[in-house]
């Protein structure tokens, strides 16, 4: 897709002024958010299953190269076929090649977030083949052609409402209301797209080394469905998916639902190995791994390793008071929230992606909520770093940060300007203490006061307290 | 494409960097790892006797939407599954399991009750399967595909039986997937890990059941495992 996040600015002040989008994202607050909260709760282990968790995929990304090697082989010996794919481009024509191989005129598709990632939807439909989403959130963002607004819940940012105008509008007849009707007409329909379907595409939550297995996990039951009626199965994931056992696969499982959802297991969790036994009455003929880099193994060893562990649970946005504010829209490509700010920039480019990682208020509760504790404030750092030695910020914050360092750095002109400073506000602020406008500060004064500072300096109260006690 | 292969690790190894006194032990941990396979840390509370295990199972699937039931034996399935079936006025009829241990439930005993052994078709309105394992920290039905147990008999029909032996039950995850590794070695085609019926919340981010899996699920844990009823024929 093409990204807008350099339009950060611009579409987040679109996104507050929409009633209706702030009405669906007040619900991940009492929803999603609430939820988490009370099943890390209820889990006596839960902190040290955190820890666990990231250790894992530490051990992962140090021996990345020969779990890779182990996985492969198991998918091999289990008789799959592996695909390598250094980037999204290489992925697409993978995929394509073997629908084409399988003939295929539709592929269902379930909720796969590489796929997003490399376009797969456009690419196949530009090649006459017809992708068809069966996650209800990704068929409902399909059919009003927008990409997701969150990882877990891809079109969390609209209202029953407007599925219900969606469904009409696609599906004609009567315009049905009660959220049990429209999930009971998209089951009926999608029911038929599965029967119909030539192959069945997924994503995958984890790759275990162990057994060459892929591990999907869904509420609705729609990946094993993707994956059990058409003859071929093809599962696009990513490198870092890796985990050794599947005794690691259930430290990680037990942190994901509850982080994601606040549920203590999501109702299905898959283990695929290969495709159909001889003696299996169901199950896919042919079973392909496509493995996408796409930048990461650059990742590895670098700043920006820690990124690596993420299980794409979704907790870091629906505790971000940016991401409740503006929606996921407002991010401007595929992934969004906190973990979106860190990976946006890896995929499209500092330049383009120059605003996502000041859309923080640096709170610090993506990384108190990461199920792997990843530092994503360290992380958004790292890129504001980037991006002022890349001179990619406005000149007016250059020149503005320059000038402070250059005050900081000499404390006692930097104590005569804040004496003048403070002096001067007092001023301003007169009777009232407080200022309605500030020169330079428009948008916090926008929608609040600033108010006066009261007293001398911090360095003036502080002199005079040890000129007082000596 | 192996160019693509080679270059992948090539920029992983060099990523790591490690020396030729590192890569073999790097290996080694690695190989040991794959080779004993251990649970990580486990949660305290799944560590219960058998009836413990039980209770916290039933407790934990009914709060996940579904239907539990216990019987005394498996010959007590047939009356069980003909009364859920009425309940929720659905027809007599049912797709089950070629599971040869369950023909010892003696379906005969309900004459009206059509059963069809073999794996669901779009049409089945009804799937009854048997589940390799419980696991009782969360509620969750083990279901091994085989020749014997197909995987779509879980997931096309609008209601899924499921029945499940209660010494079957284990605590965690981690004991189920052991027996099930030291019972066959390498994994089945699908194992699936079922808690409560299909969901989901996104339409308004409200829960509602049946998105595409199946809408009702009734999970028999049955006491005696089966093939011990005294008369039944083996």
């Amino acid at each position: 897709m093409q990204p807008t996040s350099h339009a950060f600015k611009q579409n987040a002040h679109e996104a507050l002024e929409n009633p209706v989008l702030q009405e669906a994202l007040g619900g991940i607050r009492t929803g999603w958010q609430a939820a988490r909260g009370r099943a890390a709760g209820a889990l006596p282990e839960f902190e040290q299953l955190r820890d666990t968790g990231r250790d894992i995929k530490n051990h992962v990304l140090a021996h990345l190269d020969l779990y890779l090697e182990a996985f492969t082989a198991k998918v091999e010996e289990a008789g799959g076929k592996v695909h390598w794919a250094r980037d999204a481009a290489e992925a697409r024509t993978i995929v394509l090649e073997l629908c084409r191989e399988a003939d295929a005129r539709t592929v269902t598709k379930s909720k796969s977030m590489i796929a997003e990632e490399i376009g797969l939807n456009p690419w196949l439909e530009a090649n006459d083949v017809k992708p068809v989403e069966t996650d209800l959130g990704e068929y409902i963002i399909q059919l009003a052609g927008q990409p997701p607004s969150h990882l877990v819940g891809p079109a969390v940012h609209m209202t029953k409402d407007e599925v219900s105008d969606l469904f009409h509008k696609h599906h004609g007849g009567e315009r049905l209301e009660e959220g049990g009707a429209l999930v009971g007409e998209a089951r009926r329909v999608l029911r038929q797209r599965y029967l119909e379907a030539d192959v069945g595409i997924t994503g995958a939550n984890f790759l275990v080394a162990e057994t060459g297995s892929i591990i999907t996990v869904t509420n609705e039951g729609n990946a094993e469905l993707t994956q059990g009626l058409p003859r071929t199965h093809i599962c696009i994931a990513s490198i870092e998916k890796i985990v050794p056992t599947m005794e690691d696969a259930f430290t990680l499982l037990r942190l994901l639902a509850r982080s994601a959802t606040g549920q203590e297991f999501s109702a299905y969790t898959t283990v695929m190995t290969g495709p159909k036994r001889e003696e299996d009455l169901d199950g896919p003929r042919e079973f392909h791994l496509v493995l996408l880099d796409n930048g990461r193994s650059k990742m590895v060893g670098s700043a920006f390793q820690e990124m690596l562990r993420c299980i794409r649970c979704g907790a870091c946005m629906n505790h971000c008071p940016v991401y409740l504010a503006a929606g996921g829209h407002a991010y401007g490509w595929v992934y969004v929230g906190p973990m979106g700010s860190v990976l946006t920039p890896q995929f499209v480019g500092i330049e383009e992606a120059h605003p996502l990682p000041n859309a923080s208020t640096f709170c610090g509760r993506c990384e108190e909520v990461c199920p792997v504790r990843i530092p994503l404030p360290k992380l958004m750092r790292h890129w504001r770093e980037e991006q002022f030695n890349r001179q990619l910020n406005p000149p007016a914050a250059r020149y503005g940060l320059a000038l402070w360092g250059f005050v900081a750095r000499r404390p006692r002109l930097y104590r005569l300007a804040t004496g003048m400073a403070v002096g001067a506000m007092r001023l301003l602020g007169g009777r009232q203490g407080r200022m309605r406008r500030l020169p330079l500060a428009g948008g916090w004064t926008g929608t609040r006061d600033m108010p006066a500072p009261q007293g001398p300096t911090f360095m003036q109260a502080w002199k005079k307290r040890r000129g007082a006690g000596s | 494409m192996s160019a693509a292969r080679d270059a992948i690790l090539a920029r992983l190894r060099q990523a790591i960097g490690r020396t030729g006194e590192e890569q073999a032990k790097a290996v080694e941990t690695v190989r040991a790892r794959l080779d004993n396979p251990r649970p990580n840390l486990v949660p305290a509370h799944t560590r219960l006797d058998r009836e413990g295990r039980v209770a916290l199972f039933c407790e934990k699937a009914l709060a996940v939407s579904a239907e539990v039931e216990r019987l005394a034996r498996l010959t007590d399935a047939p009356a069980a599954v003909s009364a859920f079936l009425r309940r929720h006025d659905l027809p007599q009829k049912m797709v089950m399991a070629p599971e040869p241990m369950l023909d010892l439930a003696e379906w005969e005993q309900q004459p009206l009750l059509r059963v069809r052994r073999g794996t669901a078709a779009p049409d089945d309105a009804v799937g009854l399967t048997v589940a390799v394992a419980g696991i009782a920290e969360t509620g969750t039905l083990m279901l091994a595909s085989s020749r014997e147990q197909p995987t779509l008999l879980a997931f096309l029909p609008e209601t899924v039986i499921a029945l499940l032996q209660a010494e079957d039950i284990d605590g965690a995850y981690e004991d189920s997937w052991q027996r099930l590794r030291e019972g066959l070695g390498r994994p089945p085609r699908s194992v699936n890990l079922v808690t409560g019926p299909s969901r989901t919340g996104d339409v308004g981010q409200k829960i509602e059941l049946g998105a595409h899996g199946p809408r009702r699920l009734l999970v028999l844990v049955v006491e005696e495992a089966f093939g011990e009823a005294g008369d039944a024929p083996r």
